[in-house]
């Protein structure tokens, strides 16, 4: 990579690392704007990159949520037992349970989500355009519907995470920890992005956007590739859920895990508001995201998710290139698209 | 020589609608051959079914020996077939170059080549067949920028990009600037001659179709009107009567 | 699992009629949704929240002494402007643009919508009473609450009022026109942005006649719209843009698989059934036209 790019990245690292002490207020609002971040990157693979919007990866970070809180207990304890007896209140792990527990937990919550993307991907991807949003807007919701009448897992009533094992530090280490976790999982995420789209199978992913038919036409065995794609997605957002529920401490199969109608559209929203198709849109949408949520939280007091709406409807309405798209067409030669306006009109000749 | 395409007694209807009907038609390795007929003839339907864009109704259909017609598209463009559009079809947000690296064959297609970089070397080639069809000054440019012609252009230089055994072209000079269409013949022919590329062709250019061809299909009505050398097929009555009645 | 509704027939009696007469009613919604659809090319996931909308007026007007049956009349009036408001603000921007965008402004609405409601209505679960009574049928072994008659007719007449105003009137003809070929129309002097904003105020008003259906036979709450959305959906997808026959057939039969789903699964999956259904019709109609290597447009 070049020098100033390098230059860049190791301040942004650097900050992520530092933020948790520079702002201890704010740690865990950090980490959760961290997760946003990796909610908008693993949605703009499919929505921006691949063309297919999605309204149902909310399904993976369910799924990774429950799959991670589930390990963690079942694991030592009887599962149906801990939801039904109000969990820690029963049962009490040890500092070396709960941490097993978690990072077995967390490994699950990735792999068990991609499987998940695997099985369902060729029939769900075989589907185009609105049919595959709304059948997916119909797989977030129903996950969270179906989640909410299994008693093993709590039922509507939800499940509670294990709490934080007694004589490891206090709630800032907590906090402190499941920071590092989450900036970690952002960065690594961020990182294999980046990677992956510089590889054919970025180019194949924005040709399947692009024209699908003509990349089919062409030998592309287009299939493979979604799926993949969706693997990808879905394993990053599943130990993402599980993080977050842990984070949380308490696991409501419709506002939490399976939040269709709430964080599965934000996600498509902060992708499109920072630049959908680019790799730092979603990042930047996130955040901007992030802070207006927060920052006018109790300014909009009450009328929050009204303002949420009308946001979504003057995002979509009126800045759908969203901000990497207005930087692009202020600044092209940043992005590399030096275009010379004679290169532009030149008529093609053939001799 | 060696016959590379077969198309035996082809059937395909929409409904009601009978847009190929018995159609047969060989086509020998290295020839390059020509598709004529009025709009609506159901020429365009026959590449669909060739290739395999929608399955077809009675008939088989072989290339290279190998029965095709059951085949998904993608499978019949990595034998060596492909085939380009009337309403050009190229990857608009990515630029020419990209347009280019992304129609190569890659080396190897397993599950674990997904991730694989894409060799610097490519990039050269596809600078070359750029420059070939004369977009060279245009590959940094968005493909969706590009005009009709320039698109045609670009789409044809993806198809050599993949390096086909035979590539079917429709209409590859309706939208082109005439002054270039000369051009567009003598490279049709190197493609042929020194790449080996066999060409099947629709065009209602008649001027380029009898200059390029050895032989001529026409189709009328979803039915095979006739067949023959430019020669034979010029002075053919019913070709001239399909025409003129069409109008 | 409950089978016990395959071993008593007469509760299968119950779960069909109840079915049915629902179905009518999701029918009246999906009409609206595919007149939109149609005509401008929008895919409203709003849908539902006009439909809750229009039932709150009802509600309100039951809140206030007025019989809230009267809502099939005030409703409808109400919501067609509300309609007409939401498309010379939002919609009219969305409508020549791909179906995506159209999709995410009307969520943006629908979540909009839903916290107004909320704000206004509070978040309670009600229900207006109609005090209609109820028909008992077998032997008084079916129960049919009269509300649900009711609304099951009055669904039926304002589904034949409006296939009689589109056929007949001129407004009618110009939306016709207009779903027919956009640009031909605008040509031959209609004007379409009229039609336009005029059929959005009219699926509202369809929405605002159902809502206050709902009201009287069910329960009204600011989130439970996004269900209804989908209903409608599914029944535009299962008997295509112009089949109206096919849409009422659809909409009874929706309606019946819900009851039957209610009573096998339980109610708390009831929703759950829905949307999985959704899903279903989708994945299958996908397998079965890519036999023939097509795809869903």
């Amino acid at each position: 990579m070049k020098g100033n790019k390098l230059i860049i990245y190791g301040l942004l690292l650097a900050f992520g690392l530092a933020a948790p002490f520079i702002f201890p207020a704010y740690k865990l609002q950090i980490s959760f704007m961290w997760i946003l971040v990796i909610l908008a990157l693993t949605w703009d693979v499919q929505g921006g990159q691949m063309g297919y919007n999605s309204f149902g990866n909310i399904l993976f970070f369910g799924i990774g949520m429950y799959i991670c809180a589930g390990i963690q207990i079942g694991m030592f304890f009887p599962l149906a037992e801990w939801t039904s007896s109000g969990g820690e209140k029963t049962f009490l792990h040890t500092p070396s349970q709960y941490f097993q527990g978690f990072f077995v937990g967390l490994v699950l919550a990735g792999i068990v989500p991609a499987i998940v993307a695997a099985l369902i991907g060729y029939g769900i991807l075989g589907l185009r355009g609105h049919y595959f949003a709304i059948c997916t807007l119909g797989l977030g919701i129903a996950a969270g519907e179906i989640a909410g009448g299994i008693e093993l897992i709590g039922a509507g009533q939800g499940m509670t995470a294990p709490p934080w094992p007694k004589g490891i530090g206090d709630t800032e280490l907590r906090s402190e920890f499941f920071y590092f976790l989450c900036f970690i999982l952002m960065v690594v995420t961020f990182i294999f992005l980046k990677w992956a789209y510089q590889t054919r199978f970025g180019l194949i992913l924005n040709a399947i956007r692009d024209n699908e038919d003509k990349a089919e036409a062409m030998g592309i065995y287009t299939m493979r590739y979604k799926i993949i794609g969706w693997i990808v997605s879905a394993f990053f957002l599943g130990i993402a859920g599980g993080l977050m529920g842990n984070m949380v401490g308490y696991i409501e199969p419709t506002e939490i895990a399976f939040a269709g109608a709430t964080y599965g559209v934000f996600m498509v929203l902060m992708a499109i508001l920072g630049g959908k198709g680019t790799l730092w849109g979603p990042v930047i949408g996130a955040v901007a995201f992030h802070i207006f949520k927060e920052g006018f939280w109790t300014f909009f007091l009450g009328w929050q998710y009204v303002a949420l709406g009308a946001l979504i409807v003057v995002i979509v309405v009126f800045f759908p290139e969203g901000i990497m798209g207005w930087l692009r067409e202020k600044y092209p030669e940043k992005f590399g698209e030096i275009v010379d306006e004679a290169d532009r009109k030149a008529q093609v000749e053939l001799k | 020589m060696s016959t590379i395409l077969e198309v035996n007694q082809v059937y395909k209807y929409f409904g009601g609608v009978k847009a190929n009907e018995d159609i047969s038609l060989t086509v020998e390795q290295g020839s390059i051959v020509g598709l004529i007929g009025p709009n609506g003839s159901g020429k365009t339907t026959l590449f669909n079914s060739i290739v395999g864009t929608h399955p077809i109704d009675k008939g088989n259909i072989k290339f290279n020996d190998i029965e095709v017609s059951q085949l998904p598209v993608p499978t019949v463009a990595k034998l060596g077939l492909l085939r380009t559009f009337q309403q050009t079809r190229i990857y608009g947000k990515l630029n020419c170059i990209q347009n280019m690296l992304i129609s190569s064959k890659p080396e190897k297609d397993t599950i674990f080549n997904i991730f694989s970089k894409i060799p610097e070397d490519l990039t050269t080639k596809a600078e070359n067949l750029l420059q070939f069809v004369g977009l060279h000054q245009k590959r940094k440019l968005r493909a969706g920028d590009l005009s009709f012609g320039q698109q045609k252009l670009l789409e044809l230089a993806m198809a050599l990009m993949n390096e086909p055994k035979m590539l079917l072209l429709d209409e590859p000079t309706a939208g082109i600037n005439p002054t270039l269409i000369n051009g567009i013949i003598d490279r049709l022919i190197k493609v042929n001659k020194e790449f080996g590329i066999t060409l099947l062709v629709i065009e209602h250019n008649m001027r380029v179709i009898m200059s390029l061809a050895q032989r001529i299909f026409c189709l009328a009505h979803g039915q095979m009107l006739a067949e023959g050398t430019p020669g034979q097929i010029k002075n053919d009555k019913r070709v001239i009567d399909a025409y003129l009645g069409a109008q | 699992m409950d089978l016990l509704i395959f071993k008593a027939p007469i509760l299968m009696v119950q779960a069909s009629m109840d079915g049915i007469l629902l179905g009518v009613l999701f029918a009246l919604i999906a009409y609206g949704m595919a007149l939109q659809w149609g005509v401008m090319n929008i895919i409203n996931i709003a849908q539902g929240e006009l439909v809750i909308m229009g039932g709150y007026i009802a509600y309100f007007m039951y809140t206030a002494g007025i019989h809230p049956a009267l809502g099939i009349i005030v409703s409808p009036i109400i919501m067609y402007f509300v309609g007409w408001f939401l498309y010379k603000t939002v919609i009219y921007k969305v409508v020549d643009r791909d179906l995506f965008i159209s999709i995410l402004a009307t969520f943006g609405i629908s979540i909009l919508t839903q916290q107004l409601m909320n704000f206004v209505f509070g978040a309670d679960v009600v229900v207006a009473q109609s005090n209609f009574g109820t028909t008992m049928l077998f032997d008084n072994s079916v129960t049919l609450p009269n509300a649900k008659i009711f609304s099951a007719l009055v669904s039926i007449i304002f589904a034949i009022a409006l296939v009689m105003y589109m056929k007949k009137s001129r407004l009618g003809r110009a939306i016709r026109a207009t779903a027919q070929n956009s640009r031909a129309a605008k040509i031959l002097g209609v004007d379409t942005e009229k039609v336009y904003a005029a059929t959005f105020g009219i699926n509202a008003a369809l929405c605002g006649v159902a809502g206050s259906l709902i009201a009287i036979t069910f329960t009204l709450h600011p989130y439970v719209g996004l269900p209804y959305t989908v209903r409608s959906f599914m029944i535009v997808i299962v008997a295509g843009l112009g089949n109206l026959p096919g849409v009422a057939l659809s909409g009874m039969g929706l309606g019946v698989f819900e009851e039957f789903a209610d009573y096998i699964l339980g109610t708390e999956f009831r929703i759950g059934s829905v949307f999985m259904l959704l899903v279903f019709i989708l994945v299958y109609r996908r397998f079965k036209l890519s036999r023939k290597r097509e795809y869903l447009k």
